[in-house]
């Protein structure tokens, strides 16, 4: 198929923490300006495979590609390089630091250099720009991000990985803890991010959010992944089928195992970007 | 002040979120604005309960408290524990607690004593008398150094580390000197930097002025005090960045045991001996001190301008009960109490702060 080169794309990745195995070569594929959803039952492997994917962990064995060449992530700081960023679940804010400080977090900007000190001035004209960027309005951005709501601090960690991601961005539940309103605006922000030319990784547990946003849907099942799909052709019904093992639509793995493998793919429309 | 007050202001990091208004075109350095911290900031209030206790002390003994010289004499035995509490400031940002600090001032007393003993003893010269402060500052550095790394890199709470690190600090003072003072200390130590004054201001005086000021700015403004606040509010957080939080943990205690070392300096300059025993509750007043100047024990909060005005309650306390004629022990019940006090308020902000 004549089709992008995957932006990220992980092949047979194994994890094991002790007797347990959280990845059994587990395959993941993102394009660049799409949406992927990634999705899987509790203890699936999903955080794991992010984890993964985003440095933060190594795996027992497998191989990451970024744009089509093998990379290895030893560490979060080796992910950023290849331009990967992470939202993660608890967003990873300074509570008690203002959205400026907590954009730059790590990456400070110095008036000098040799003795370190900050351009708070220059940090936050940029943050200001960031959020402006992201249509994200803070009511006040020199606020400890503490004092700002849910939706808001979700709104920074979204600007903090925006502002440096050049590739794919990993968006850990980022609706979980969110009202209406707010999810909707988060939801804005991830297409925004992807009419970019991102590759977006979701990880959500919301069904009816995933068809809503995302391009395509990959699912993991003990491990593995066991189905893809494109979000148009497929509804709830097969993506939970896909979740808990009604239905499995992979078969580009000989090394499956048991429970993995086998089934052959019925309903499931797409099967065929990427991966060989 | 208002210089200091703008430097601190400007690294409080967390001053409350009171202000609310949708306004995100302000300047950050407009005067209603600077204003509006000000009044909301934990220091304000910390400056005006000092405010408040001068005044009772003054109306209580008028003329007597707060005469020039009652003031000198406050701060000069208050250099001490302010540099100290510059130290612990730091610490107590990262969420940490330094309890070892007076024991630390004593044992670096004690090493610098000793090293005056062997070479030249009161008559040492200029140059045997910057050795002896720097193996003084050293010796605070180095034990701090090793308390950080129990904390950082053995996952020792820090409140155990550094009660075990203050039994060491007390039980070596004792080994090296046989548990008497040492009392041979530089005539020249003692007359400049003990009781000297420059410009009609006492050295500590002006030694422990300075050294708040460069460390204030450095916690407001560098890379150093940053990391500082980072990893006090969100030590994962700051991790995830790919901040060596480890590293910079060690290095916060490393801090605390240097200023240790500088008032145990300083604190041998002027009493001319090592006061093995007279520094048992330094780690109350200054914990008090530093939680008084708004800082949060949880981390993340807290400015070297509030440690400042902090730092003046007790000293305030101290000299105002001995001045209207009240046993001067009742200070430490009374710190005990407001340390108390203060740690409850700030929880109970922090529980307000949560369920909003």
């Amino acid at each position: 198929m004549a089709e992008a080169e995957p932006q990220l794309e992980a092949r047979n990745l194994v994890k094991r923490y002790g007797q347990v195995l959280a990845l059994n070569g587990a395959n993941f594929t993102a394009f660049p300006g799409e949406v992927t959803a990634l999705i899987g039952d509790n203890g699936a492997g999903k955080s794991t495979l992010v984890k993964c994917l985003s440095g933060a962990i190594r795996p027992d064995s497998g191989q990451i590609f970024v744009e089509g060449q093998p990379v290895t992530l030893a560490s979060p700081l080796d992910a950023r390089r290849h331009g990967i960023e992470t939202v993660y679940q608890d967003l990873a804010l300074a509570p008690d630091l203002d959205a400026a400080a907590n954009l730059h977090l790590g990456r400070e900007i110095y008036r000098l250099r040799a003795l370190h000190i900050l351009n708070k001035t220059e940090m936050r004209r940029r943050a200001v720009a960031a959020f402006k960027d992201l249509g994200v309005e803070l009511p006040d951005v020199d606020a400890p991000v503490a004092s700002l709501s849910g939706g808001q601090r979700q709104s920074v960690a979204v600007a903090r990985a925006v502002a440096y991601a050049s590739k794919i961005i990993f968006m850990d539940e980022p609706t979980a803890a969110l009202g209406v309103v707010q999810r909707e605006r988060v939801l804005d922000n991830i297409k925004r991010v992807r009419d970019r030319g991102i590759a977006v990784v979701l990880i959500s547990h919301n069904m009816p959010e995933v068809l809503a946003v995302a391009d395509r849907v990959e699912v993991l099942r003990m491990g593995r992944r066991v189905a893809r799909f494109q979000a148009a052709d497929t509804n709830v019904e097969q993506l939970v089928g896909a979740m808990t093992g009604a239905l499995t639509t992979e078969d580009d793995d000989p090394t499956a195992t048991a429970g993995g493998n086998g089934a052959g793919g019925n309903g499931a429309s797409d099967n065929g970007r990427g991966a060989a | 002040m208002t210089e200091t007050n703008a430097a601190a202001e400007a690294g409080t990091g967390g001053t409350g979120g009171s202000d609310r208004a949708p306004r995100p075109d302000r300047r950050p350095g407009g005067l209603n604005h600077l204003l509006r911290r000000t009044l909301t900031a934990n220091e304000s209030w910390t400056f005006i309960a000092l405010i408040v206790l001068m005044a009772v002390f003054t109306g209580l003994a008028p003329g007597k408290f707060l005469t020039t010289s009652d003031l000198s004499l406050i701060s000069q035995t208050t250099a001490p524990l302010l540099v100290m509490a510059i130290g612990e400031t730091f610490v107590i940002l990262t969420a940490g607690i330094d309890l070892s600090v007076g024991f630390v001032l004593v044992l670096s007393g004690v090493v610098a004593g000793e090293y005056y003993v062997h070479s030249g003893g009161t008559n040492a010269g200029v140059g045997t008398i910057l050795v002896g402060v720097v193996i003084g500052l050293a010796t605070g550095g180095a034990y701090g150094l090793m308390q950080g790394f129990m904390v950082a890199k053995l996952k020792i709470p820090p409140l155990i580390a550094t009660l075990a690190g203050l039994g060491g600090a007390e039980g070596l003072s004792y080994l090296i000197t046989g548990g008497h003072d040492v009392a041979t200390v530089p005539n020249k130590l003692a007359s400049s930097i003990g009781q000297g004054t420059l410009g009609g201001v006492q050295w500590l005086i002006i030694i422990s002025f300075l050294a708040t000021l460069l460390f204030g700015l450095i916690l407001a403004f560098t890379r150093f005090g940053r990391y500082t606040y980072a990893i006090g509010s969100n030590p994962e957080a700051a991790r995830r960045v790919g901040i060596n939080v480890d590293w910079y943990l060690i290095l916060v205690y490393g801090l605390s045991g240097l200023m240790a070392g500088l008032a145990g300096i300083m604190n041998l300059a002027y009493y001319s001996t090592t006061t093995i025993s007279g520094h048992p509750l330094d780690n109350l007043t200054v914990i008090t001190a530093v939680v008084l100047g708004g800082a949060s024990l949880f981390g993340g909060r807290g400015s070297m301008w509030g440690t400042f005005i902090g730092t003046f309650i007790p000293a305030m306390l101290a000299s105002g009960l001995i001045i209207i004629g009240v046993n001067q022990y009742w200070q430490y019940i009374l710190t005990g109490i407001v340390l108390a006090a203060a740690v409850y308020l700030d929880q109970f902000r922090r529980r307000l702060r949560e369920r909003a």
